[in-house]
């Protein structure tokens, strides 16, 4: 099994990575963009074959140590 | 006054917390490996400066989780005194032993300078030699200090005196919110803070303003 | 196995006549790894080809050396069982396609070459050169490289503590980045690279290899063109955090006796660093590729040899001590493995599979590179004389040359860097040198970074010559004893005759400096083809220097320190304008002589400014170069936040006060001294001339210009951060767009 866990900053934290890429995005002529948020993507290969007990492997993963909750919220795709 | 400073994978400022230690209090630290499971019997724990573990996914993310941080949270709990300095601080809001978190600097970029620096807080075994209101020089240098915690936790850390240091008006060098530059937990026996009370503690590097911190910490301690 | 066609033969950068010297020498055709093996170790970056024959000429000795050019970094004697050790190399090619992993990588490979030699890094310098400011380029390798240098420096927990940067159209698709990393050890410990005996084990540590950077070094000496972009995958990625551990597992290895001998695998990895261990020690080398750690599956023979990846090393142990050493390279995390032995049959021997992959008699790849003597032709200097065009307002002047993007404040880059961590840095970037406490003792090393690129178009000899006096004067003007140097000659295709001639008259002139100011080279590296679609880089033979100061407290900083000193002009001023930056910014020329350099009047006078140091004289010293006196005296004004009165008279001239002579130094001594300095400077026929006092908030010059401090700042502060204010595309390092 195969996880991908998507980490990004929750809502409302400021988030001055992504400003800059929003802003270079129009240096470059992109008009149509509006706020850009960014993030990091974690994919984790997994000797777990039960779906299940994947996910609450990688949520407890996520919890422990791949988000810092404070700041960071997480998203969860097993493939 | 015993005293313990961590060393970390990458950890850089151990042996200038080592050396600070040693030429302000007169006494010489443990330097005690991560993957240890016990700090000795001590008064003092410093997490030092540095890029544990190439502060790969957050800074102080994977040092919170190392080995030797059980021995250390326990001894926290029963009141020994932890300093963690730079990346020090972010492993202790990573490990919750202090609230928070520490984000990018509001200027995306490592910064390396002098700031101002006010004390906010003397009552702590870290900060009775200074006065409310002192105004000091310490240098900081890092990518990713930018204090962040929710307004509720602001307030109670402010309504608590739990804010050691601020950083001067109009000198925040990372966009910390309310220019907090270090804080205590709520047993006054953790303090993290971003700046490096260890690099100014000697006239030829251009500031002493750190050295009452370690003879603070030698007057509460010993 | 692949047949060897021509096409083969040109592709790895070998000539015909190079390929039937490679049969020669072989007694048979070569196969695919073994011509590959030939092609990086008879490189110009590994072989030195085309200047082999003239480094020759360079003074190499010195009472103070112990380790001259030839090792991974020269040593030097610092007394008290102490040695400096130190390097200059570039990462100019890297750079320029990826300024965020080249320069890091570049910084990485310089700081293995210091602790290589059993040194613990303590400084890092870099001499950067950009094209014009307002290339589309130039805002985003600034920002790259200048993270790039930060990323990896500060991680390793090494301060950068100065350098040089400068904008030149003719860098503009040639970037030059060269890093200078200084370390210190104890004389009687210092490790070399000669991998002398047979039945040694030969071990791998650090990282694992992986497909990076494959023919990184032929790529360095094979001159730009629009293909390149398609050379993108060869640039290697830096981890300094594994180097990290990697320096603390070497030293920790280097406190027992089990090295026999070490070097990094850098450019040309595990063939370099074999093939060169083997030829030092006069030894064969058995190598099984098996047993090297893989991060890839499927790696072939001839990829593993050529492998560019980065923090890895290679040891040759003493029988038995195998166990020991893996124990702290475990601790530390990092891969170990014996991957062959010393041999005394003279050949490097590569079994791959159990199939023997390459077996080449060691001497040919070390001993039998090509050695070229290139034609060459010397262009005429550059000569007549400058005559400022017009009566320039020199307040107007004073204020632009302060702002203008080679003089103004790099304070914008400094502060990304940690210049701090180590608390031994006393003074940090900003003055003449930059000055590190030898830690635990009340002795410091300073260490610049020094060229003019135009001077040295206009005249390679003399400007080589400056740039090794500019390096010997800021040493001296912080109180240092000059000590030994580093060059990185970055110059373009030396196979055109003219480009040759600049190299080899540059060479001259840092071997006649060197020579007469007793300031030995004992590193160093090339860096040739910086040239794109025939438009070559002005020559820049950088010069690191390294200087001692015995006593801290008979140290010289730059900032005026007490209203009321006198300020006293040391050394001859003729008011000479050519290649100035006067004429560059002011007037926009590039014209006339470079400003000569009178080598016996530059040591008389160094010697007596550091004399006035030691002696504790003065504490304040600025050495004059770019923008001449009027810049120097501003620069000290800014420095300590305090003003100063010149009473210049008729000398209110552009020539005068912006002029580029050479050999001079601004010193402020206490009132009640300046009379006896000026007796001294005059009996030992040494011209000195009383500027005026420090003191009040404003630079004056009497009759002429009247400018608050704070209105200097403004200007010598504002233009970096203007110019990177619109870089939000590019000041991302790249790990961190994920």
């Amino acid at each position: 099994m195969k996880a991908r866990v998507f980490v990004t900053l929750k809502s409302g934290v400021l988030d001055p990575q992504g400003k800059a890429i929003g802003h270079a995005l129009d240096n470059l002529g992109f008009r149509a963009v509006g706020e850009v948020r960014q993030g990091k993507i974690i994919d984790i290969e997994l000797a777990e074959p039960n779906r299940e007990k994947a996910a609450a492997a990688v949520k407890s993963m996520c919890e422990k140590l791949l988000a810092n909750t404070v700041i960071e919220k997480y998203e969860i795709e097993l493939k | 006054m015993k005293s313990a400073v961590i060393v970390f994978p990458a950890s850089n400022c151990d042996r200038d917390a080592h050396d600070a230690i040693l030429h302000v209090t007169g006494t010489k630290p443990h330097m005690v490996w991560h993957g240890d499971s016990e700090v000795p019997d001590v008064d003092l724990i410093v997490l030092p400066g540095g890029f544990s573990y190439g502060d790969y996914l957050r800074c102080g993310a994977m040092a919170a989780h190392s080995h030797i941080m059980g021995d250390v949270r326990r001894k926290a709990e029963q009141g020994v005194a932890v300093l963690g300095i730079c990346n020090g601080f972010q492993t202790l809001t990573e490990a919750h032993l202090l609230p928070g978190a520490l984000m990018r600097n509001a200027g995306l970029k490592f910064v390396c300078r002098e700031v101002e620096l006010v004390v906010d807080e003397s009552q702590s075994a870290f900060t009775r030699k200074y006065s409310r209101g002192e105004r000091l020089r310490f240098p900081v240098a890092h990518g990713e200090g930018n204090f962040f915690a929710s307004d509720d936790v602001l307030d109670r850390l402010e309504g608590e005196g739990r804010v050691a240091f601020r950083y001067g008006e109009g000198d925040n060098p990372n966009g910390s919110a309310r220019n907090i530059a270090g804080i205590l937990n709520e047993k006054r026996n953790v303090l993290g803070l971003m700046p490096h009370p260890e690099r100014a503690c000697d006239p030829l590097l251009g500031s002493v303003s750190g050295r009452a911190m370690f003879q603070s910490l030698l007057e509460s301690l010993s | 196995m692949t047949a060897i066609t021509p096409e083969t033969i040109r592709a790895h950068g070998l000539s015909a006549e190079e390929f039937v010297r490679i049969r020669q020498l072989l007694g048979r055709d070569p196969n695919l790894v073994e011509l590959g093996i030939f092609s990086v170790m008879w490189s110009e970056h590994c072989s030195y080809k085309s200047t082999r024959a003239h480094l020759r000429r360079l003074p190499v000795t010195g009472p103070q050396v112990i380790q001259g050019p030839g090792e991974n970094a020269g040593v030097v004697d610092i007394g008290d069982g102490d040695a400096v050790v130190f390097k200059m190399e570039s990462h100019n090619h890297p750079s320029f396609i990826e300024p965020y992993q080249g320069a890091a990588t570049g910084v990485g490979g310089i700081m293995r070459d210091v602790f290589t030699m059993g040194a613990r890094p303590v400084a890092m310098m870099n001499a950067l050169r950009f094209g014009a400011p307002d290339h589309p380029k130039t805002r985003h390798l600034v920002a790259g490289v200048v993270a790039g240098i930060g990323g990896y420096g500060n991680c390793m927990g090494v301060p950068t503590v100065g350098g040089e940067v400068n904008f030149h159209p003719s860098n503009n698709g040639n970037i030059l980045v060269n890093a200078m990393c200084v370390g210190l050890a104890r004389r009687d410990r210092i490790f070399k690279s000669a991998a002398e005996g047979a039945g040694n084990p030969v071990v791998y540590v650090g990282s694992k290899t992986g497909r990076d950077g494959i023919h990184g070094a032929t790529m360095a000496s094979a001159e730009f063109n629009a293909d390149s972009e398609e050379k993108r995958p060869t640039v290697q990625v830096g981890d300094p955090f594994t180097e990290k551990l990697l320096l603390e597992a070497c030293l920790e290895l280097m406190a027992t006796d089990a090295i026999i001998a070490i070097q990094d695998m850098g450019a040309a990895g595990l063939t370099s660093s074999s093939a060169e261990m083997a030829g030092k020690g006069g030894a064969g080398i058995d190598l099984d590729l098996d047993r090297v750690p893989q991060r890839e599956s499927g790696m072939s023979a001839y990829e593993m040899l050529l492998s560019e990846s980065q923090e890895r090393m290679l040891i040759v142990l003493k029988p038995g001590r195998e166990a020991g050493a893996e124990v702290i390279f475990r601790k530390w995390e990092l891969d170990f493995a014996v991957i062959g032995m010393t041999t005394d049959s003279g050949r490097m021997v590569v079994r791959h599979k159990g199939e023997l992959v390459a077996d080449i008699p060691v001497h040919a790849l070390a001993d039998e590179a090509p050695v070229y003597r290139r034609p060459f032709t010397a262009r005429p200097p550059a000569s007549g004389e400058i005559v400022p065009a017009g009566t320039a307002d020199i307040e107007s002047v004073l204020l632009q040359m302060l702002g203008c993007p080679d003089l103004c404040s790099r304070r914008w880059i400094w502060q990304q860097y940690d210049y701090s961590v180590m608390t031994d840095t006393v003074q940090r970037p900003g003055g003449d040198a930059a000055v590190l406490r030898v830690n635990g003792a009340n002795k410091a090393i300073a260490i610049t970074t020094d060229v003019t690129p135009r001077y040295c178009r206009a005249d390679p000899f003399e400007g080589a010559k400056q740039a090794v006096a500019e390096a010997w004067r800021n040493l001296t003007a912080v109180g240092a004893r000059p000590l030994a140097v580093t060059d990185n000659l970055n110059f373009g295709n030396p196979e055109r005759p003219e480009t040759m001639g600049e190299i080899i008259r540059a060479i001259d002139g840092i071997a006649e400096a060197c020579r007469a100011l007793s300031f030995p080279v004992v590193s160093g590296n090339c860096s040739l083809y910086n040239e794109t679609n025939g438009e070559p880089i002005l020559p820049t033979p950088a010069i690191g220097g390294v200087g001692l100061i015995d006593d801290l407290a008979q140290m010289a900083t730059i900032a005026f320190k007490r209203t009321g000193d006198v300020l006293i002009l040391i050394g001859a001023t003729h008011g000479h304008l050519g290649q100035s930056l006067y004429l560059r910014e002011i007037e926009h020329r590039e014209e006339g002589a470079a400003p000569p350099v009178d080598l016996m009047v530059e040591k008389r006078n160094g010697d007596f400014v550091r004399e006035l140091i030691r002696s504790g004289r003065t504490d304040t010293v600025h050495d004059i170069s770019d923008g001449g006196l009027l810049i120097a005296v501003a620069e000290m004004a800014m420095a300590g936040g305090m003003g100063a009165e010149l009473t210049p008279g008729k000398d209110a001239t552009i020539p005068i006060l912006f002029g580029e002579d050479q050999a001079r130094y601004v010193v402020a001594v206490a009132a009640s001294k300046a009379e006896a300095v000026l007796a001294d400077a005059t009996s030992a026929g040494i011209p000195a001339l009383v500027l005026g006092r420090a003191g009040g908030g404003a630079l004056v010059v009497q009759d002429v210009l009247s400018i608050p401090v704070e209105r200097l700042r403004a200007a010598h502060e504002s233009w970096f951060p203007a110019f990177m204010s619109d870089e939000t595309r590019t000041l991302l390092p790249a790990r961190d767009i994920v």
